[in-house]
């Protein structure tokens, strides 16, 4: 086989992993700070992709879907967070995730409402179509501009952890949110605004993934399973995780379909099952956890 | 809910003591109203799907309510009974009564091999796994498309005629169809309700209570856990055997996530922790789905707000909660 056509598909694994490690990281997010998974995240990553397609033709520009459309998701997020999750802390853990896979029913049948059961298409923006000479062979400008845009806001997302003081509220809520009420920080905001983000950044990804797949409404069940997938790869809760995890799904993914073209759906739960085997807490995650 | 004998408790009031006797005969009262279930409901078809929906929502119960094990999969065992079922029949020509006990003997093969990866892990993560390890099972039937018939989903095996002691019965009639296929329920209830009356199915409700605890009592909490999960799935493939004999076909669906969804809701709805809840469950979703597709066909919006509704206010389901509400019931506690 030719050495650039491999190259190129390691390109295309890591544009895959890079809306991958997005979304997974909305997920393990919430979950490293709420303690909630949520179930509907591959329902808001739809919608993400439905508002982004929308505000783009509403606007007549992609680039206002793509920063309109997470933000308004999120703030539905917020939304969801304080009239429904809010209810159910200190109750099972189990019921979060009823609450919102119930949601998730209502979310996907609501878009098919809106928009109808078909697949839409959504178009690559313009400035975006065609290809980069990379050297090696030809790359879709689309695919690199998702890479470099997931790089920046992974970017983005650490200095805001690692190096502000909001950051450092949310690293202590994670830890001990009792003591971060005796010290005087209202953590149902924190939480708010985590689920918010959390949300926000599945929309982002819905809306980075739709040039790249169709838009239908069914597409956020096998999102979900996808960022499941990645999550339990890399530990639930893990930054570090998701990203890594992320990567090397979307990779194994491409890489799959070059040789084995049938075993590509196949190959991450395999990854999964694999890693669970040897480290049931994942990669990267806390042993106690899993 | 194991009810004491009333033996040793003689001020019983008589509803009490009647109330007692019905626990205590759990498994011929459940057949009693399902026997009547077809003359209940508007159709033979709906009472059919409550049947067997009933069925593997108490397998899945097994799992959920009295493990507190949450697990998003259980599709795999459902789809993997019909499969089985209708392979073994249309493909290796093999007689109904060799091809179900080999579908469930394959499907708890399956369930075994779920349940080690998937009880290796606790709590949310175990949502998570059985529902991806579900979904690769599907993706396996989809690709496999020459033994399962893969998008269009497996047909070719029709199982009209069943010899039973020499005398046949036209199993395409829907009152035979039902009745029959209650045989088969019977024998999942009486197979259930020994389980949760046996020690083990004591050690169970003791790792849903406390974990922990059960551990420290000497039991090997990682054991249980995957026998109960086998078990969970014997009973829910029993199931999906009767989907088989009953559509002729089996959908791909029926491997899908939407269908561990919906296990999940039924259970919810009728009530997790009851013998009888899940066939309530069932009964409660089929005919809600029912009932709002007349009006519009967007009924699964309506069926999640109502799911969200029980979730919020109702965990306890249907049955559940009409239990709690029973003042003789909650003596017996």
């Amino acid at each position: 086989m030719d050495l650039s056509l491999i190259i190129m598909q390691l390109f295309s694994g890591i544009a895959l992993g890079a809306v991958l490690v997005i979304t997974a990281l909305g997920l393990t997010i919430v979950f490293g700070m709420l303690g909630v998974v949520n179930f509907a995240h591959g329902a808001l990553f739809m919608i993400g992709a439905y508002a982004g397609l929308y505000l783009a033709s509403l606007t007549g520009s992609f680039w206002w879907g793509l920063v309109l459309a997470p933000v308004l998701v999120g703030a539905f997020g917020m939304l969801i967070e304080r009239v429904l999750v809010r209810r159910l802390y200190g109750r099972s853990i189990d019921d979060p995730l009823l609450l919102t896979f119930g949601l998730s029913y209502i979310l996907v049948e609501g878009v098919r409402i809106v928009f109808g059961s078909d697949g839409i298409p959504f178009p690559t923006p313009s400035q975006l179509v065609g290809v980069v000479d990379l050297g090696v062979g030809f790359f879709p400008k689309y695919r690199l501009f998702v890479i470099a845009l997931v790089a920046v806001v992974l970017l983005l997302l650490w200095l805001m952890l690692e190096k502000t003081r909001v950051g450092l509220i949310v690293r202590a809520g994670a830890r001990d949110p009792q003591i971060m009420r005796v010290l005087g920080v209202d953590i149902g905001k924190v939480w708010l605004a985590i689920f918010g983000l959390g949300v926000g950044l599945a929309a982002l990804g819905g809306v980075l993934a739709g040039p790249m797949r169709s838009v239908n409404p069914e597409m956020g069940t096998l999102v979900l399973a996808e960022a499941f997938v990645v999550t339990v790869i890399g530990g639930l809760g893990s930054i570090v995780g998701a990203v890594v995890a992320g990567l090397m799904v979307g990779v194994c993914i491409s890489m799959v379909a070059l040789f084995a073209p049938e075993m590509a759906t196949i190959v991450m739960f395999a990854l999964m099952a694999a890693v669970l085997l040897v480290r049931p807490q994942g990669l990267f995650g806390l042993k106690g956890r899993a | 809910m194991t009810v004491q004998s009333t033996g040793e408790a003689p001020s019983l009031s008589p509803s009490q003591r009647l109330f007692a006797v019905l626990s205590d005969h759990r498994v011929l009262v459940s057949l009693v109203a399902l026997a009547l279930l077809p003359w209940l409901l508007p159709s033979k078809a709906l009472a059919v799907n409550v049947l067997i929906y009933g069925v593997v929502v108490m397998g899945y119960n097994l799992l959920f309510g009295y493990t507190g094990l949450l697990s998003f999969g259980h599709a795999a065992f459902f789809g993997a009974g019909a499969y089985l079922t209708g392979i073994a029949i249309g493909r290796w020509g093999l007689p109904w009564f060799a091809a179900v006990p080999l579908a469930i003997a394959a499907s708890t093969a399956l369930a075994a091999l779920i349940g080690t990866i998937s009880t290796r892990t606790r709590g949310i993560y175990f949502s998570m796994v059985t529902l991806a390890l579900a979904q690769l099972v599907y993706y396996v039937a989809l690709q496999a498309s020459s033994l399962t018939g893969g998008e269009n989903g497996l047909r070719g095996f029709t199982v009209d005629r069943i010899n039973l002691l020499g005398l046949p019965i036209n199993f395409l009639d829907p009152v035979n169809k039902y009745y029959i296929l209650m045989a088969f329920a019977a024998l999942a209830l009486w197979v259930q309700s020994r389980i949760l009356n046996s020690p083990f199915g004591a050690v169970i409700e003791a790792i849903r209570e406390n974990e922990q605890r059960a551990r420290a009592c000497g039991y090997d909490v990682e054991r249980c856990k995957l026998i109960v999960f086998m078990l969970s799935g014997a009973i829910s493939a029993v199931g999906g055997c009767m989907s088989a004999l009953h559509l002729s076909i089996v959908p791909l669906d029926s491997l899908h996530y939407q269908t561990s969804g919906m296990i999940v809701m039924m259970v919810l709805l009728g009530g997790a922790r009851s013998f009888f809840g899940p066939f309530i469950g069932a009964a409660t979703f089929l005919i809600l789905e029912d009932v709002v597709s007349l009006w519009t066909p967007h009924w699964q919006i309506v069926v999640g707000a109502i799911f969200v509704v029980f979730v919020l206010f109702l965990p306890k389901g249907i049955w559940g909660t009409l239990l709690d509400g029973l003042p003789v019931a909650r003596a017996q506690r």
